[in-house]
């Protein structure tokens, strides 16, 4: 079973010939339980979303503001497991048919070993998987595997990078490219920085990936202004926060989900 | 006074990704890459500036208070099998630690990088108010990242901060320790790169932290050598620093690399290495990745880092520096585990044979040299660091020897 890099490929390519930004949304497995995860991520899908994010829980998560942490340690308090994380990326594609990502640290995948876990990936209907904190310098075992399996390499670059780092984490990069909105960790802000347009023009100079901008964007204005210059908009803590916020509903994400897709369609 | 000689030459490593071995590296978001670079290069640069060396080596010797006494303690070595004991006395230092040395070096770094704040984690507060109190000195703004359960079992120093006017901000996700404490001063580092250097305390993190931190720390080993050759007439047989991270461990062992010292780190072992409530990484633990390099932590079969524990703050943590796994697995040092109620044996035994009052985390130093003492014999020779003293422990002591639960 091969994995669904194409699909994914295809998914940003149909987004940019209608003329318009994807639309990505994310959660961590396991919250606010196993089966409960895969409802939201369904409604998120099901509710305008193209493109779904998995996370596979951390204990670590030094990239993620207090939102997803909070999801998170839930997930590994009530015994998240890795299989839990292949489950929620099976069944979320099997009843959507839409691309689905793992966002995950890199200890996680080490420890499980990387031609395993890119085999089970790959097996589950994966599309991928979004590494924060793997450098590209180290990635070349990762990325000899995932491409074995057709699985995207997606890293986080930041506004921080120089072009000569940029330019060498586009060339390890399948799918697209994943472009910080700012500096700083997962979780809503008041504005969209301006710092997210100036990452991307410089971005485009150096690859024909599609750039897709997260951290940092929660409402359907913000999504609206990232897609003027973006391939595709991300979204979790926001989501995450939905379900917070209403504990008992697994689908507290659609209303929002309904609002950002709205928003990326106008534009 | 001193000769540059803490500043080792490269063939002790890391290679110019950070490895030592097949451990260290830079495991970091690309958000930090370019801050991480720009620290190894203006650390290369001032290593060889004169300029910054000689106000170094002022800060040491008439900030700090270098070079540090070596004590030789007849009356604890009794108890150690009748082997001669030394002490390096890093208690001795302004703040009453090691710590400073290390906090002295980066802020000058900090300031050479034209940066105004500076952030920190601690965990038994002792990094944390040396970076404090250097901050103070060079009037730099500073925020410390406390697990809020240290904070508890470390009031004093959390008050030392305060008084030195830095901020102390609780932590209160995850194990509410050291290493939920780094999580945060990384999220603030993400955020804030551009005026802000990340002060790290321990010879762990991404490249170039763990060489950076064990070069400043270097002059424990470097004036403890002299010391003890002035003193002996000889070079130890046994070299015992504690664990945790191991910056003062890596700074008293690396000037003996090259002699046929043994070299022993003594992890905190908690309540046994039978139980899960321990900090032994090497000991117990396996190879992974946590807070930037590769080492040895302790985990579960899924890559979760699972919690420490230890009755001293400073060595309650699930990692150790990517040097240490490197000694360890090239067999150049070896690691013991030492539990709470050792620990704490030495720690009282000092104090009454010798009427000083170490930290806890040294204290599973001084049990380890009670036990290789007994395996040497009268003709051993022992070189032991006390790396800070215990005045910030008295609480925790003091419920421990009354019966009550640390």
């Amino acid at each position: 079973m091969t994995g669904n890099l194409d699909l994914l490929t295809a998914t940003l390519a149909k987004t940019r010939a209608e003329g318009r930004a994807a639309l990505i949304g994310g959660l961590p497995a396991g919250f606010p339980t196993v089966d409960g995860g895969v409802t939201a991520l369904r409604a998120i899908l099901d509710s305008g979303a193209d493109i779904i994010e998995v996370g596979l829980p951390h204990s670590d998560p030094i990239l993620d503001g207090p939102v997803i942490q909070t999801a998170v340690d839930q997930a590994l308090r009530d015994g998240t497991r890795i299989a839990d994380v292949l489950h929620t990326v099976r069944e979320t594609h099997a009843a959507t048919g839409k691309p689905v990502l793992v966002m995950s640290y890199w200890n996680p995948i080490d420890r499980y070993g990387v031609a395993r876990f890119c085999a089970e990936l790959a097996e589950a209907g994966g599309a991928g998987c979004i590494l924060p904190d793997l450098p590209v310098q180290e990635s070349a075992h990762w990325r000899e595997h995932a491409t074995a399996h057709h699985l995207a390499t997606v890293f986080v670059v930041a506004p921080s990078n120089t072009d000569a780092r940029l330019r060498e984490v586009t060339a390890a990069t399948t799918g697209f490219v994943y472009a910080s909105a700012l500096m700083g960790v997962t979780g809503a802000r008041p504005t969209l920085s301006t710092s997210a347009a100036t990452l991307v023009e410089r971005l485009r100079r150096g690859t024909d990936l599609p750039i897709c901008v997260g951290i940092g964007i929660s409402t359907p204005a913000q999504a609206a202004q990232a897609a003027t210059f973006a391939d595709g908009v991300i979204v979790a803590s926001a989501l995450v926060q939905t379900l917070l916020d209403t504990p008992t509903d697994p689908t507290a994400p659609r209303r929002l989900t309904t609002a950002l897709a709205t928003a990326l369609h106008q534009t | 006074m001193f000769d540059h000689s803490f500043f080792p030459a490269a063939k002790h490593g890391p290679t110019a990704d950070g490895y030592f071995g097949e451990f260290g590296g830079k495991f970091i978001p690309e958000a930090l890459t370019a801050a991480v670079d720009e620290v190894a290069a203006e650390y290369e640069r001032a290593k060889v500036d004169p300029a910054f060396t000689t106000e170094f080596e002022h800060l040491l010797a008439h900030y700090a208070g270098r070079p540090t006494a070596l004590t030789e303690v007849p009356r604890f070595a009794e108890r150690a099998g009748g082997a001669r004991v030394f002490l390096k006395r890093e208690d001795l230092n302004h703040t009453g630690s090691h710590k400073i040395s290390n906090v002295l070096g980066q802020v000058l770094l900090t300031k050479r990088m034209g940066k105004s704040r500076v952030i920190a984690e601690t965990g038994a507060g002792s990094h944390g108010v040396a970076t404090a109190t250097a901050a103070a000195l060079m009037g730099l703004e500073c925020v410390v990242y406390m697990g809020e359960v240290d904070m508890a079992r470390q009031a004093l120093n959390v008050a030392r901060m305060e008084l030195l006017g830095a901020t102390v901000i609780p932590v209160k996700s995850g194990s509410r320790t050291l290493k939920d404490a780094i999580n945060e001063t990384f999220r603030d580092w993400v955020a804030n790169v551009e005026t802000t250097h990340y002060v790290f305390g321990t010879v762990a993190g991404p490249h170039p932290f763990p060489a950076m931190i064990r070069d400043f720390q270097r002059v424990i080993g470097v004036e403890a050598r002299t010391q003890l050759l002035d003193r002996t007439g000889r070079q130890p047989d046994a070299i015992i620093a504690c664990v945790g991270g191991g910056s003062n461990a890596i700074g008293l062992f690396h000037p003996f690399l090259d002699t046929t010292a043994r070299l022993i780190g003594c992890e905190a072992a908690g309540h046994g290495l039978t139980t899960d409530k321990h900090a032994a990484s090497l000991s117990a633990g396996e190879p992974g990745i946590l807070h930037g390099s590769r080492s040895y932590v302790l985990q579960d079969d899924e890559g979760q880092i699972t919690e420490a524990h230890s009755i001293s703050a400073g060595l309650d943590y699930p990692g150790i520096g990517p040097e240490h796994a490197h000694l360890h697995t090239t067999g150049r040092a070896e690691y013991r585990p030492v539990t709470d109620t050792a620990a704490m044996r030495a720690f009282r035994l000092l104090a009454v044979t010798e009427g000083i009052i170490p930290a806890i985390e040294s204290a599973h130093a001084l049990a380890g040299a009670l036990e290789v003492g007994a395996e040497l014999g009268p003709d051993g020779l022992l070189l032991v660091s006390l790396s800070g003293r215990g005045d910030k422990d008295m609480d925790t002591a003091t419920r421990y020897f009354s019966g009550a639960t640390a």
